[in-house]
């Protein structure tokens, strides 16, 4: 890889730009749909929580992935802020709506 | 940033595997002897005898000594338990017969406290409990060190360890993503050819075991789900053990019933042990509790438990409940948490490897070996890319600081660490038996023993660095039953004639581990030949050279 890319300050950067939008906006992205995805699996709360904690691991890994295959590093935060924000979203609506 | 889905998982591939290998390294070599872990204590508590497998002959009579014993030592406990002599395949040894049982929980507890009695099959006396063997960290810390590390505080070490996992859990899915012709580069081996050959090894050892990386890694991260991904349970229960016990006693029901003090049960038990070996089969009930929970009316119950073998889910093994009084059927309790807590159950033993028998255990082992070889070549591989890399950038004078410093600290791990685990089965038999905090001093050697040998990588040329370590280890190990033989009298000899296959076992495999590094050792030395890699350079140059031209 690095014999094709120079290593310039710009590359540099956008890489470490990724590695943080994968690793933290990842982990938000993967918790966020962690509460999602226990409050849509059918049957009891306890099993379906057991489900998407289980499940958790897996999205963060696809996650991940999305972020270094985005064709920028801008197009990754983009994708990963806006994903999280919709799936925290609907979450926090089906929690507090669904108690009123 | 890169042109393919390809190239990219490689790069990732590449990164996230150097930058956890070391700490998995350490995972992978301290969690594999962990399949072995109740044998590698017995080996270090050599005080210990070979437990006598005596079968029970007076059902009626040993029962009723037992129930005798419960009612004096633990009248109004919260449960008893008379456990029957048979073989157990998730700890793999005799368990004895005796008596067990917990008091009632004290005012604010949610358990009391926990005793246990061996008794004599015949006399129904209480055993003594037997030689008190040495003091030592046995196979249990050694095994612990694999998701805990060591002088760490447990919330950061269970983190490091949980990151580590992550990560490697990435390294594996994108190594898949990257090798998209991984059955073929499955079959490709081209030894001696330098960067090629760690490549295929490295390929060969990932995918021959790629089934179990991928579930050691995943059902590793299931254990601490609730600290790694904290905010599904934090979020619909909360975060302190109160606010979470509804999910966990609706899942796990069993652990968190109140008791009543329970009374001496009416009924014959031997009547209900074969009622229930008719189903089972001879000798397969394992154990007697006999528990009196809140708001089952006034039904004292006595649960007769199978023995744990056939299953994935090990430890929840079938049961049969009976009434205490009367000795009618009770109907079985029903089986709680659904699929979603075998799913769990299933994974964590696959961890585990609680359910297999011996043979099983040995593939486990094996395979955790891989693991090593796994991690060990991939991150070799790191290096032996970049040098080619600096030597074909024509700085071949300078050696990149980080290159160097990343292959010292390959070899203190690779080579390194083996050496130190041997170190730590040394001091077992060699650090005085009446010092203060022997278990800790255990440890401490082999620590002390790995940072030493980082020094020595410091201070050595790097290929006779790998060497020299590696033939260490291999010394280390090989000294092991030699020590033994020199320190206790349950040298090889003796354990192969008395068939105590735990401490003969545990002797060959030292020699067994010895043999391998000899290998690693020769095969290095091949490989690192200064001379001969003056002469592949050569060919190489020659090679570029006549396609420049």
């Amino acid at each position: 890889m690095s014999n094709a890319v120079p290593l310039t300050r710009a590359y540099r950067l956008a890489v470490a730009s990724r590695v943080i939008a994968a690793a933290f906006g990842g982990y938000a992205l993967a918790s966020a749909a962690t509460v999602l995805l226990a409050l849509i699996w059918p049957g009891p709360q306890p099993q379906a929580l057991l489900w998407a904690s289980m499940l958790s691991f897996a999205i963060y890994s696809v996650a991940v992935i999305w972020v270094f295959v985005a064709r920028s590093a801008t197009r990754a935060w983009v994708g990963i802020v806006l994903i999280t924000a919709v799936v925290a979203a609907l979450a926090w609506l089906l929690k507090n709506g669904g108690a009123a | 940033m890169f042109s393919s889905l390809r190239q990219c998982t490689s790069w990732l591939h590449t990164w996230t595997g150097l930058i956890v290998g070391w700490v998995l390294f350490f995972v992978f070599v301290t969690g594999t002897p962990g399949y072995f872990q109740t044998e590698i204590t017995r080996w270090m508590q050599p005080e210990r005898p070979m437990v006598e497998q005596i079968a029970l002959t007076d059902r009626a009579g040993a029962f009723d000594r037992a129930l005798d014993r419960l009612q004096q030592v633990a009248a109004g406990a919260a449960n008893w338990r008379i456990n029957l002599p048979h073989d157990s395949v998730p700890s793999r040894n005799w368990q004895e017969f005796g008596i067990a049982w917990q008091e009632m929980p004290p005012e604010g507890h949610d358990f009391g406290p926990a005793g246990s009695e061996r008794l004599d099959v015949n006399t129904g006396a209480v055993l003594p409990s037997g030689v008190e063997p040495r003091a030592t960290a046995g196979g249990n810390t050694l095994y612990r060190m694999h998701y805990l590390l060591h002088y760490v505080d447990f919330d950061l070490g269970i983190r490091i360890v949980g990151i580590c996992t992550m990560l490697m859990l990435m390294a594996i899915v994108t190594g898949v993503i990257t090798h998209k012709k991984i059955f073929k580069d499955f079959f490709t081996f081209r030894p001696g050819k330098g960067q090629r050959s760690w490549l295929d090894a490295h390929n060969a050892v990932s995918v021959m075991a790629l089934p179990f990386f991928l579930m050691i890694t995943y059902s590793g991260l299931v254990f601490f789900m609730y600290s790694y991904m904290p905010a599904g349970i934090n979020t619909l229960y909360g975060s302190d053990q109160q606010s979470r016990k509804p999910y966990f006693s609706e899942l796990f029901p069993e652990f968190n019933r109140k008791s009543v003090a329970v009374t001496r049960p009416e009924t014959a038990l031997t009547a209900l042990v074969e009622k229930a070996e008719a189903v089972w089969g001879p000798g397969k009930v394992r154990s007697i509790t006999l528990m009196h929970h809140q708001g089952e009316g006034e039904r004292l119950a006595l649960t007769l438990n199978r023995v744990n073998e056939g299953s994935l889910d090990i430890h929840r093994s079938d049961t049969l409940r009976f009434d205490a009084r009367t000795g009618e059927s009770l109907d079985p309790e029903p089986l709680a948490g659904g699929a979603a807590r075998t799913t769990q159950a299933v994974m964590l033993n696959l961890h585990e490897g609680l359910f297999v028998g011996a043979w099983g255990r040995w593939v486990y082992f094996l395979a955790g070996l891989l693991g090593c070889a796994m991690i060990g070549t991939g991150m070799v591989l790191w290096t032996v890319k970049r040098r080619k890399h600096h030597l074909g950038s024509g700085f071949e004078g300078q050696e990149h600081f980080g290159v160097r410093l990343v292959e010292n600290l390959n070899v203190a791990t690779i080579a390194g660490l083996p050496l130190a685990v041997a170190a730590y089965f040394l001091a077992n038999r060699l650090l005085p038996l009446d010092i203060t905090d022997r278990p800790a001093w255990e440890v401490h050697s082999m620590f002390a023993v790995w940072l030493g040998t980082l020094f020595y990588a410091l201070a050595r040329p790097l290929h006779r660095a790998w060497i020299e370590l590696f033939w260490a280890g291999c010394a280390a190990y090989a000294l092991v039953p030699v020590v033994n033989a020199l320190t206790t009298d349950r040298h090889l000899l003796n354990s192969l004639r008395a068939g105590d296959w735990v401490i003969a076992g545990f002797d060959l495999t030292m020699w067994g581990l010895a043999a391998l590094l000899a290998l690693m050792a020769v095969k290095v030395k091949r490989r690192l030949d200064p001379a001969r890699a003056a002469r592949q350079a050569a060919a190489a140059l020659r090679v570029q050279e006549g396609s420049a031209a």
